[in-house]
């Protein structure tokens, strides 16, 4: 049975429809916008302490300036540190893509006997043997064979670390690079060093570059392992040095903490904004832990 | 060490045959030579730590004192020890609270909606929401740490300001809760991102025709989009619980303290461990951490390989 409605009743109901449509566009507006301000509430500071004459723990409109960069260059660590996460991050990527890429190709090229149940393995061990989990005996490990306190350690614990999963994204890529390119070039004598030199590499280098700079953006904020590895502050990261700044300085200095805070996230921002533009949406699950 | 955290992380991708010919004249014993370098490190640095620690959870080992030059095999001491120490108990409901709050019902929750939502905004709102959730995420931990030290300040931060409650000490009294809503805050941006990829994938034309049968909202999220992203909700909350089970960012913002309010398990290893000495007992516990942690990724990856 249909109930036929007067036609006051019906512009009602599309009144209260409407009505009630609106109501519900402002609650979600509002909702977003408060989401929104308490994402970015943190981060403001970040934006403006840096700029301020005399910056407070609170967020604030600045009194602007550049002095505190100055303060940046007077502490005897701070740039140090970015120096030593630049070196650690580089280290780690160097190994990362040196062995990454001929551990790689190899496994694309070649069937070498279990090599799937040896992918399998790799990544499965990669994903639960997390720093957290592992540094009783990554510790114990780097004080055996002397390499507490080094760079180098770091690097390799790190490296060992993403190996896994760059093998893995390596290997997709070599999955794809063309044949013919390959037997072409075997055609006029060049031997597989060459071959993987001068046309697998070329070919698969926009891989290799999202590797390097999902290694480098890993690394640049890894705390864990140069806290437990680099006891002396000459040698640690920008990661560990910013935590001891604000711990073991009994007085906070804010103008060096929010200048040094800037400087240790704009390269890992700047990369990923840019990463994100020129990749897409492909790779956003892969970029940072 | 980060976790590997791809989304497509089936070994068994199904590749075209014939992609192993071997057509660069490689041979089998060179491969092995260019695979070896890098087994090695993962072999040093992965599986040696992981099998290690089984041994030294059995030890008395410790960083000084007599036990430190006389390692002695202590048989499953350790474990039991453990499971007497009142202040193990406590830090697995920490724990426990710590990855259900934060991780699988704060970052999926959260994720999910502003995923839902941000899907109908455009131009700059979009990228506006999206820029800030993301820079959280990016941001390495030692700085957002500080980020939110700064925001819940008891004398100055701009918490307080904006709440007009001078003087509250947030990290004190409510240091978990704390520490819950500052890893949503973090975290976010993953489920967000797999969120939104997810619906973008969901057919337009099983929801138009939902909404011509008049479906509510409601029903046509329940009815059409979620059995339709299932498994990436499933994906999505094993990732969440292994990276929130496995974090130490926390650390940074209260050290575990006050007491041993925060205390989830990787910063109580790190405190048994290190700066207590006590490495064998550390060795135990993160036994038990990568038990867990095989769980999860075992589930994980048979998610990931029924959904291809």
């Amino acid at each position: 049975m249909t109930t036929a409605l007067s036609p006051g009743r019906t512009r009602r109901k599309a009144w209260t429809r409407a009505l009630r449509r609106t109501a519900e566009r402002i609650v979600f507006v509002t909702a977003l916008v408060l989401i929104g301000a308490l994402f970015a509430l943190p981060l403001a500071w970040l934006l403006v302490a840096p700029f301020d004459q005399n910056p407070t723990m609170a967020v604030k409109w600045p009194q602007w300036t550049l002095s505190s960069f100055q303060r940046l260059m007077d502490n005897p660590y701070a740039l140090t540190s970015i120096l030593n996460s630049l070196l650690i991050a580089l280290g780690t990527m160097v190994v990362v893509i040196a062995l990454g890429t001929l551990a790689s190709y190899a496994l694309s090229r070649v069937r070498i006997p279990g090599r799937d149940a040896l992918l399998y393995a790799m990544l499965l061990l990669s994903s639960i043997v997390t720093g957290t989990a592992a540094m009783v005996p990554t510790f114990q490990l780097m004080n055996l064979i002397g390499l507490i306190n080094t760079h180098t350690g770091v690097i390799l614990v790190l490296a060992g670390g993403l190996l896994p999963t760059v093998v893995f994204i390596l290997k997709d890529f070599m999955d794809s690079v063309p044949k013919s390119y390959e037997e072409s070039a075997r055609l006029y004598g060049a031997g597989p060093g060459r071959i993987l030199a001068d046309v697998v590499i070329p070919v698969a280098r926009p891989g290799i570059a999202f590797v390097a700079i999902w290694s480098v953006v890993q690394v640049w904020g890894n705390f864990l392992v140069p806290y437990l590895l680099l006891r002396d502050p000459a040698s640690q990261p920008a990661a560990v040095l910013m935590y001891t700044f604000y711990t073991e300085s009994g007085q906070a200095d804010l103008r060096l903490i929010s200048v040094f805070a800037l400087i240790f996230a704009l390269p890992v921002l700047l990369i990923y904004f840019v990463v994100n533009r020129k990749f897409g949406f492909r790779f956003y699950g892969g970029i940072k832990s | 060490m980060p976790v590997a955290k791809t989304t497509q992380t089936s070994p068994r991708a199904q590749r075209p045959r014939g992609c192993d010919e071997d057509v660069a004249g490689l041979g089998g014993g060179r491969a092995l030579l260019f695979v070896a370098p890098a087994l090695t490190l993962i072999a040093l640095f992965l599986l040696f730590p992981a099998v290690w620690t089984i041994y030294l959870g059995l030890t008395n080992y410790r960083l000084t004192g007599l036990a430190a030059s006389a390692t002695d095999v202590v048989g499953a001491d350790n474990y039991l020890t453990t499971l007497r120490d009142p202040s193990f108990w406590n830090s697995l409901r920490v724990t426990v609270l710590f990855v259900a709050l934060s991780g699988v019902v704060g970052q999926s929750l959260m994720g999910f909606s502003l995923a839902w939502s941000v899907r109908r905004l455009g131009g700059w709102a979009r990228t506006a929401l999206e820029s800030v959730v993301l820079a959280a995420w990016v941001i390495p931990g030692s700085v957002v740490s500080f980020l939110w030290i700064a925001l819940l300040d008891r004398r100055e931060g701009t918490l307080n300001a904006l709440l007009h409650m001078p003087g509250k000490a947030w990290l004190i009294e409510h240091p978990l809760a704390v520490i819950i809503i500052f890893n949503i805050w973090c975290g976010t941006a993953f489920s967000m991102q797999l969120f939104s990829s997810a619906l973008s994938a969901v057919p337009p034309s099983q929801l138009e025709s939902s909404r011509m049968a008049g479906a509510s909202g409601w029903q046509q999220l329940r009815d059409v989009v979620l059995p339709t992203i299932r498994g990436h909700i499933l994906t999505n909350t094993l990732m969440i619980t292994l990276w929130t089970f496995n974090t130490f960012t926390p650390y940074l913002l209260t050290a575990g303290g006050p007491g041993r309010r925060t205390e989830i398990m990787s910063v109580y290893i790190y405190k048994t461990a290190i700066p207590g000495g006590h490495l064998g007992r550390g060795a135990a516990l993160s036994v038990l951490m990568l038990l867990i942690n095989l769980v999860i990724a075992l589930a994980y990856m048979r998610v990931g390989r029924s959904r291809r």
